[in-house]
């Protein structure tokens, strides 16, 4: 048999856990500013993996600012006795960067500001790791019926359009996008759902929504009316302990297929 | 006489690290053998990777016909992703690269209509007992990250769904394969490389 019948899916919809880390410590900011110390990294990791999470990023949230790479100590000890996908940004700029991330335990890596500034990296880095190992994160800024993408931690418009780039992401090579509202971050509002639906919409790999997760439903909403593949969130996990199960149940019972 | 090991075969298909460290803990001694002479002495061998087809390429002559001896032999032998697309004929992805060819059939496309690549946890159905999957239930959840995927045939033993039903465990003699990544999978993808492990 060649051939397949066609049929649905029985894939799951990812609930990711961000760790925001500076200095080797986890921090959770507001708007990507005034950020505050939550917690050892190893130690948050173990727990969410206890929890049921399906996947961590480590985002090294000031590497891309003060220019200094991710921190290779915290993901080997992240990583080391973890079997659930770990995926590492910040301050990834060039192919070493990569390998060293890579080499150190990341199974993926996401790059931002040095995927806007040379999109061939996107190239040469999946046919050297992958499509899989590639997430091409995406931080936009709602501009009117659009949204524009901004780079460096939020801090510098680029002149780009979340969706035209997300689409250039994928034919260069990228495996996921990582899609973060700068309105929303930190402020436990909901995910922009109309900015991961328009992006979701406009490409074939996953999207991973992220920004502004504050309750339940807001993971609901952003995996119905958002089309996300995948929610992501990092304070709303960060202080409350059996919030990961606790949103896997709240999430079956209203029909969004999950992994318990 | 010592134990001997598993071998790892690095063809250059993607980072091997999680997979040394999956292997770790399901208690496996794993060398990486520099030429095909060295699976002589394996008691096992892995073949993992990511990425195209194409990339198999650099499986064959030398490497093909010494994993075909340890096979014939009895060599316990691992297929992990795009490992398991080539213990079949071939895959559509790459049509030149032909496929160790130890299962018949041949790998295709998952069709349009959900999001391809199929990223992240899904169910397996057991079809059979097996194995590999000693101890893991039918319906556990293991992580993808695949746009190919090999046919249900005699040899798969759970298949899973997305946009189509395909082979995600085979099984046949000596000859296993796993379309997911056990190594990224939870304790379900821990206990099944234990279970080839204790095959050897």
């Amino acid at each position: 048999m060649d051939t397949f019948t066609r049929a649905g899916t029985m894939l799951s919809k990812r609930i990711i856990a961000c760790l925001d880390v500076r200095d080797g410590a986890v921090v959770k900011g507001i708007n990507f500013e005034g950020l505050q110390k939550a917690g050892d990294p190893a130690a948050l990791a173990e727990r969410y993996n206890r929890e049921g999470i399906d996947e961590l990023v480590i985002l090294d949230v000031t590497a891309t600012i003060e220019g200094r790479r991710a921190l290779e100590a915290t993901i080997r000890a992240v990583s080391s006795r973890l079997f659930i996908p770990l995926a590492v940004g910040g301050g990834i700029r060039t192919e070493a960067d990569a390998a060293a991330a890579i080499d150190a335990g990341a199974d993926k890596v996401s790059l931002n500001s040095a995927a806007l500034a040379d999109p061939v990296l996107l190239t040469r880095l999946a046919s050297r790791y992958g499509s899989q190992a590639i997430v091409v994160a995406i931080d936009a800024k709602r501009n009117g019926a659009r949204f524009d993408v901004f780079a460096r931690s939020g801090s510098t418009p680029t002149g780009r359009d979340a969706v035209e780039w997300a689409r250039e992401a994928e034919l260069r090579g990228a495996g996921e996008i990582l899609l973060t509202s700068i309105d929303r971050d930190g402020t436990r509002a909901g995910f922009d759902c109309d900015l991961t639906a328009a992006v979701s919409s406009a490409v074939s790999i996953p999207v991973i929504a992220s920004g502004g997760a504050g309750t339940f439903e807001h993971f609901l909403e952003a995996f119905t009316t958002g089309l996300a593949d995948a929610a992501l969130a990092a304070s709303v996990f960060h202080y409350s302990e059996h919030a990961v199960s606790e949103l896997k149940a709240f999430l079956q019972a209203r029909g969004i297929p999950v992994r318990l | 006489m010592a134990r001997r090991s598993l071998a790892l075969v690095d063809y250059d298909a993607g980072n091997l690290t999680s997979v040394r460290k999956g292997f770790a803990a399901a208690g496996a001694d794993l060398f990486t053998p520099a030429s095909p002479d060295e699976l002589a002495g394996a008691a096992a061998i892995v073949v993992p990777g990511v990425g195209h087809f194409a990339a198999t390429g650099a499986l064959g002559g030398p490497w093909r016909r010494a994993i075909a001896a340890a096979l014939a032999l009895g060599t316990p032998l691992l297929g992990i992703c795009l490992g398991l697309q080539w213990l079949f004929d071939g895959s559509d992805e790459a049509p030149d690269a032909a496929g160790l060819g130890a299962l018949p059939g041949r790998c295709t496309r998952l069709p349009p209509g959900l999001k391809v690549p199929h990223v992240g946890w899904n169910s397996i159905e057991v079809i059979r007992a097996s194995r590999l999957l000693d101890g893991v239930e039918s319906g556990a959840q293991v992580y993808f990250t695949h746009s190919y995927a090999a046919p249900v045939t005699q040899a798969c033993v759970a298949s899973t769904t997305h946009g189509a039903t395909f082979a995600s465990v085979v099984e046949r003699d000596n000859v296993f394969g796993v379309q997911f990544h056990p190594e990224k999978s939870g304790e379900a993808g821990i206990r099944i490389l234990c279970n080839f492990v204790s095959l050897t």
